[in-house]
């Protein structure tokens, strides 16, 4: 078991002929996802990596049967992509583009609810759920299977925490990279819920950052919901109030969105918060300990 | 990316948002024949930089003589104001506006940003304009009137109520003057890609008119492409120099105050080492994201900007590398330490794809001032006692 996605996931790839594309998709295909086909508009009915190429997600659907896309588009063409998604009948769309205006996340997310369409990022790294499935561009080799969920804001420390998590000898069951940006898809609380009733499940890694309130969303459902043990870092603790520290949503504004507040909502949960990211193994270890 | 107050009028103006009328001058002569022009008996001069709280550190006068007026952009221009929101270091005035005088019966507020939780605009109002929002919205939240607005709907006529209901507008005429007030605001706040935008004080004239006296507005930064006439607004000199230099090649860099600068990939990663410096007791001098591909320019670019900082006594280098193996990263650190005169100690921590060769690679180069770490733990300890000298 896992969360979303797994070995039997058919996914396509809009984008798929581009550079990025076409590099990340190869190297999915290497891990061992189902990667169906692919859409670049105008290429319709030629092959690229051995899979068939559409010309719009409707046949890329009806032909293949996938439910996944992972878009690798341009940063201006992200909503129409992902709003395309919605209307053929895909079920979760993994956004890797980093870039994409606020204002047409806003509308493509408003969309894509409408069609019940489930996003994750945009400017994430995806999600993958140890040796089945890697939609996104994450290094495969670090996720050994296990039974830690891992919910991340940020790519890198997604990588740093799977890493002290599988050190410790523990696995990953599923990581999800939800982004950094004002607007995302699946977020703490959507994804929460999924571990907490998957069995393969065991603890949860949670790894957050400075701005927005998702955090304390999080901790507010953790409080009320979540059974397994939690483990959380929240990054930012030493940033500059009203400075983005490279993420398009990592900003205290209004002296609101620190990780000050955010770790004391997530203490108050029961959740176990480490200060540093190179604890998060070692807290892990703990709380499964504990068990 | 922000612009000044009296760019932020002239897209007011654009779309029918009432403002005071203004001159920009440069110099004090120029302010005085602006004044002129503008006619009348009393002027306001105000500093224009990025940030709020512009009157209170002395940056906005009032002038009652065209001499006057000369006197204050004299006294004004090239003083270096310091605002709750600029740092202690202030910020350089090079630029004032000189604007008509307006009859103020009524302050209030206006702003529009967005609502993170609900995924739209809102747009913020209260009655109690002239104060900075944040000090309203801590002690007296019940006093700021907030009303999301779905793009997909427009600005409807129930949002317009919402507001002047709220802000306890009675009179008729007044109220279908807010209303249109408002509605332009969230107009233009769509229409150019803003992140936020900010009017106070907003007045009301003793004839019952609405006038932008102030105006502050943010875009975001990923849309400013389809914006030309936005770009163009861009003022360079507000921005810091060194934080320039770096996004014009792709990295992301943040000044601080400590002693240990740090060159990490990912933002989220750049973060957690300087909290993890912080935690074991040093001080981090950057935020410094090299992006996905760490290679040998931008680590020598990376080097060169931190190195800037003559308080930087040792740098971490701390990579994750994943589809980027770690043994090219390396090779990359040491040809950036041939490009780059590094004088101060460098750890140098690489985890991930092909970690163990990247190590071998960096023991083998041999270079006195490079220190390798196991981990994110280990490098922090190591740059906090290379830092102490130890």
């Amino acid at each position: 078991m896992s969360i979303l996605v797994n070995k039997d996931t058919k996914v396509i790839v809009q984008g798929f002929t581009g550079k990025e594309g076409s590099f990340h998709a190869e190297q999915c295909m290497a891990y061992g996802t189902k990667i169906v086909g692919g859409v670049t508009p105008n290429k319709g009915g030629t092959t690229h990596l051995g899979q068939p190429v559409f010309n719009t997600v409707q046949e890329a659907v009806s032909t293949t049967g996938a439910t996944v896309s992972m878009i690798f588009v341009p940063p201006a063409f992200v909503a129409d992509a992902v709003m395309e998604a919605a209307e053929a009948g895909i079920e979760l769309a993994v956004i890797i583009t980093e870039g994409a205006p606020v204002r047409d996340m806003q509308m493509a997310k408003a969309h894509a609810n409408k069609f019940n369409m489930k996003t994750i990022g945009p400017n994430c790294p995806g999600i993958i759920t140890a040796e089945e499935c890697k939609i996104g561009i994450m290094p495969g080799m670090i996720f050994k299977k296990g039974n830690i969920g891992l919910i991340s804001k940020s790519g890198t420390l997604t990588y740093e925490g799977a890493n002290q998590v599988c050190n410790e000898g523990f696995g990953i069951s599923t990581a999800v990279g939800i982004g950094g940006d004002p607007i995302i898809g699946l977020s703490y609380k959507q994804l929460l819920p999924m571990f907490e009733a998957d069995p393969d499940t065991h603890a949860i890694v949670m790894i957050g950052e400075i701005g927005g309130d998702l955090e304390i969303q999080a901790a507010a459902y953790i409080k009320e919901h979540i059974t397994k043990p939690v483990v959380a870092f929240i990054a930012g603790q030493t940033a500059p109030a009203g400075k983005r520290m490279g993420h398009a949503g990592a900003i205290i504004s209004g002296g609101a969105g620190t990780a000050a507040e955010k770790m004391a909502a997530l203490e108050a949960a029961g959740v176990r918060v480490v200060v540093s990211p190179a604890e998060i193994g070692k807290a892990i270890a703990e709380v499964m300990a504990k068990r | 990316m922000n612009i000044h107050e009296y760019q932020a009028k002239q897209i007011f103006a654009k779309y029918g948002v009432p403002t005071p009328r203004g001159i920009i001058a440069n110099t004090p002569a120029q302010a005085m024949t602006n004044a002129q022009e503008l006619g009348g008996s009393v002027w306001v001069v105000k500093a224009q930089i990025h940030a709020g709280g512009r009157g209170l550190g002395g940056g906005v006068k009032l002038a009652k003589s065209l001499t006057e007026v000369k006197e204050l952009a004299s006294e004004i221009l090239g003083m270096t104001l310091v605002t709750h929101q600029t740092g202690p270091e202030g910020k350089l005035v090079q630029k004032v506006y000189i604007e008509e005088g307006a009859d103020i019966a009524d302050e209030l507020y206006l702003g529009v940003v967005l609502d993170r939780a609900k995924e739209m605009p809102v747009i913020m109002a209260s009655t109690e304009g002239g104060m900075a929002i944040e000090d309203v919205a801590h002690n007296t939240p019940e006093k700021i009137i907030k009303v999301a607005v779905d793009p997909a709907i427009g600005f409807q006529g129930f949002h317009g109520r919402e507001l002047v209901f709220g802000l306890g507008i009675t009179d008729k005429a007044e109220q279908g003057k807010f209303i249109k007030f408002a509605k332009a605001l969230y107009t233009l706040y769509l229409e150019n890609d803003a992140e936020m935008i900010e009017i106070n004080p907003l007045v009301k004239t003793g004839s019952g008119d609405f006038i932008a006296l102030d105006g502050k507005m943010g875009f975001d930064d990923s849309a400013l492409g389809r914006h030309p006439d936005i770009e163009d607004m861009r003022d360079i000199s507000e921005e810091d120099a060194d934080e320039r230099e770096a996004s014009r090649h792709g990295l992301s860099y943040i000044a601080l105050d400590g002693e240990i600068g740090c060159m990490v990939n990912g933002a989220g990663l750049a973060m957690g080492t300087m909290d993890t410096i912080n935690y074991m007791g040093g001080t981090p001098a950057n935020f410094l994201d090299v992006g996905g591909s760490a290679n040998a320019q931008t680590v020598a670019k990376g080097f060169e900007i931190i190195l800037k900082n003559p308080k930087v006594k040792a740098i971490f280098v701390n990579i994750f590398g994943g589809i980027v193996r770690c043994d090219r990263i390396a090779n990359g650190i040491l040809e950036a330490t041939k490009m780059i005169n590094v004088n101060v100690p460098v750890i140098v921590r690489l985890d991930g794809t092909n970690a163990p060769e990247a190590a071998e690679i960096l023991k083998n180069a041999n270079i006195k001032n490079i220190i390798v770490a196991t981990d994110l733990g280990d490098g922090a300890a190591k740059a906090i006692a290379a830092a102490k000298g130890e």
